[in-house]
């Protein structure tokens, strides 16, 4: 077989029905990469067969007496608790606004469900509710159902979050993942690895030190700006777990095109990039909790990016790659140092637990 | 970043690929094996090979601390991790690796205390911090880690830390080197040598693969530039007729190796008669095991190990990848029953080994002929 034919097994390969082929679940099922895709897929998917659930985007879109709604959950058991920057409760709130604002939704309505541990203490849950109070504050949604449960010592790591998050969708508003389309720019909003990298340090197994905070924020300013543009938006997304690279391979998934990437012109501050380059870890794979990835119309790249640096959280926004047609289903980088290697979906996880 | 971007400018990279199409002769093949891992996986993650005319391959050498070990060792590994009043710790790299029984996340999540560490030291310290426990340290890699974990079980043994040990699997690179060699299917005209592990034992060990097997070597920095510029030195031995031992990356590898280093590890730990490397098989004197005098500090002395040899699955060609026989893609089941996901053979797990580096980085027709036209 030549080295195209066996690509193109692998390819096919790649393209079949995903299963769970292990009998327990393993981290790995929680990173955010292949496996994660396959326990969604095969498991979830066939067990809640929905149309609004199918295309797996952050958001959902339901309609409610004609007027069409975000809905979007996510739980949150970050370690640390707490962190340069913010806490799971600025997390839990924002992580949730900005799954609705990147579905093009105004984020309105959140709910939030506490799990804590047995010992854990008050005044650290008070310091968490009083973050999550001024992130939902600073992010214009009310905060207005909850529920609390308390397992004992041992069963669980202080506190973890889930929060649910309803938002109004504006009815011209069209986005999706699948309709990026050869010719568009990809954009992001500024540095990406942030959150990742401060937590990790934050951690104190590393024993290094760099003066990095997390990029939490949420981001329902810059998506309301950049849809108001007037650019055409394909699809917007939050970078979080699996980073940059894994938005942009379910973008090129989804829309069966190739994203090709320029590494120079992605935004890396240095202390994010030295700490990945002793770790052995690719920027492109660590979580932001407040960074924008955008598929945009190739002609309005300017505008879209004027727009973004508009606001404060944009001001670093960058092009940083482009759609293309071929290879479709993958993304492909062009490195700093002159070469093309491909840019696929992690497995495993190299960061656990920061979001 | 300075120390870095400086062996990655794309200037400096066209101006060698230019050299480098200068000076290789178009009427015939070269084979050069990168042997260390590190390489294999810098080659591809910047992309590198697009800098290299058609004629020149880069074949992936066995010096991956993951591939190298065999099946039975993960189920030894495994067995030891199974005891409730055991914590096992290794490298991350190593956690996904299979065995005949699964891999160290089955293991972890049907029970067993298994944790990722960076450092030996990390397991000592959580040996310090669980004195109930007993911590192991399944110790892997060439002479590159080898000190750590010498220096490690020394400071164990000062401390009086008892329940500390490490289950040794360390190897040597160079009965390695000369298992390829000797292989019989052999096809190379020359060496990139390991950058990290030279630093250690420096350059006079390869002395004899010039003088006894006419191949030239070279020692590399793991920077794309440094690999790029080995590759010149490499066609400009062959093309002035010479065959000789270079250092490339003398910036950190010294001619004579670390001495401290290699006293630490010789006083902790003693060569094993012979060792199973996956793949290649048994390779005599090519392994360390820990010596008599710290003996309260081997895992395989304290633990029953049931030391089962398991056989390689018959569908995996890690051996012929590890010897660079086969090109990744060309082992019969590369990317569809072997993949990153659900691996097969160990060259698929760990980021430095060939089938995962091309698996994850190279899967895609490369334009290499455009990029060096363009230099010519």
């Amino acid at each position: 077989m030549t080295e195209q034919e066996v690509l193109d097994r692998i390819e096919r390969a790649r393209a079949r029905r995903p299963r769970v082929r292990e009998e327990r679940i393993t981290l790995a099922h929680g990173a955010g990469g292949k496996a994660t895709q396959n326990l969604i897929e095969a498991l979830f998917l066939a067990a809640f067969p929905d149309p609004a659930l199918a295309p797996l985007e952050d958001a959902a879109t339901v309609e409610v007496d004609g007027a069409r709604l975000a809905l979007t959950t996510d739980s949150y058991v970050v370690s640390p608790l707490f962190f340069p920057g913010g806490c799971i409760g600025d997390l839990a709130v924002n992580g949730t606004v900005n799954d609705l604002a990147v579905a093009g939704a105004r984020p309105r309505y959140l709910a939030a469900g506490f799990i804590l541990e047995e010992g854990f203490p008050v005044a650290d849950l008070t310091r968490i509710a009083g973050a999550m109070s001024a992130a939902a504050a600073a992010a214009g949604v009310r905060l207005v159902t909850g529920d609390t449960k308390v397992v004992p010592r041992g069963h669980g790591d202080g506190c973890y979050i889930t929060t649910t998050g309803v938002g109004e969708l504006d009815p011209a508003v069209r986005l999706g993942i699948a309709t990026a389309r050869p010719g568009d720019a990809v954009l992001v909003s500024g540095p990406i690895g942030e959150h990742g990298v401060t937590v990790m340090l934050a951690r104190g197994d590393l024993d290094i030190a760099a003066d990095l905070v997390s990029d939490t924020a949420p981001l329902h300013e810059l998506t309301a700006a950049l849809l108001g543009s007037g650019a055409t938006v394909r699809a917007m997304r939050d970078a979080t777990r699996g980073g940059v690279a894994t938005v942009l391979n379910e973008v090129a998934k989804a829309a069966g095109v190739a994203v090709v990437l320029e590494e120079e012109a992605v935004p890396v501050r240095p202390a994010v990039r030295g700490a990945a380059e002793l770790l052995g870890i690719d920027p492109l794979y660590i979580a932001c909790e407040g960074r924008l990835v955008a598929v945009v119309d190739g002609a309005d790249q300017e505008r879209a990016l004027a727009a973004l640096w508009e606001h404060p959280l944009g001001r670093d926004a960058a092009v940083v790659g482009r759609v293309v047609a071929e290879p479709p289903g993958m993304v492909l980088l062009r490195t700093g140092f002159g070469g093309t290697r491909v840019v696929d979906v992690l497995v495993g996880d190299p960061l656990p637990r920061i979001c | 970043m300075r120390f870095v971007d400086e062996y990655r400018d794309a200037a400096k990279a066209r101006a060698l690929a230019g050299e480098i199409a200068r000076l290789s002769d178009p009427s015939r093949q070269y084979r050069f094996m990168e042997v260390c891992g590190g390489h294999t996986h810098t080659i591809y993650q910047h992309g590198l090979e697009d800098y290299l005319p058609e004629n020149i391959t880069l074949v992936h050498g066995p010096g991956c601390p993951v591939c190298v070990i065999p099946m039975g060792r993960v189920d030894d590994a495994i067995h030891i991790a199974s005891r409730p009043d055991v914590i096992l710790t290794s490298f991350g790299d190593m956690l996904r690796v299979p065995g005949g029984m699964g891999s160290f996340l089955d293991a972890k999540a049907a029970g067993a205390d298994i944790r990722m560490v960076y450092s030996p030291l990390d397991a000592l310290a959580i040996a310090r911090a669980e004195p109930r426990r007993r911590v192991v340290f399944l110790a892997i890699g060439f002479e590159t880690t080898a000190p750590s974990t010498a220096v490690t079980v020394r400071r164990a043994a000062e401390e009086g830390v008892t329940n500390f040990s490490v289950f040794c699997n360390h190897v040597t690179i160079i009965p390695g080197i000369k298992a390829i060699l000797d292989s019989p299917d052999l096809r190379l005209d020359g060496f990139i040598g390991p950058g990290h592990v030279s630093t250690v034992i420096g350059c006079r060990p390869y002395e004899f693969i010039p003088r006894d097997y006419r191949k030239p070597l070279v020692v590399a920095g793991f920077e794309p530039l440094d690999i790029l510029q080995s590759v010149y030195l490499l066609l400009r031995q062959l093309a002035e007729g010479r065959c000789e031992v270079e250092n490339q990356y003398a910036r950190v590898v010294p001619w004579e190796g670390n001495p401290a280093a290699l006293r630490a590890v010789g006083e902790v730990m003693a060569l094993r008669p012979y060792f199973e490397w996956r793949g290649l098989g048994f390779i005599s004197h090519s392994a360390l095991r820990m010596r008599e005098e710290y003996a309260a500090h081997d895992a395989e002395r304290i633990f029953e190990v049931p030391g089962v040899r398991v056989a390689d699955p018959k569908a995996c060609q890690c051996g012929e990848v590890l010897k660079g026989v086969l090109k990744p893609w060309e082992c019969k089941v590369f990317g569809t029953a072997c993949t990153p996901e659900t691996p097969i053979g160990t060259c698929m797990v760990s980021s430095e080994g060939a089938c995962a580096a091309y698996y994850h980085f190279g899967r895609f027709t490369r334009e290499r002929v455009r990029v060096t036209e363009a230099v010519r």
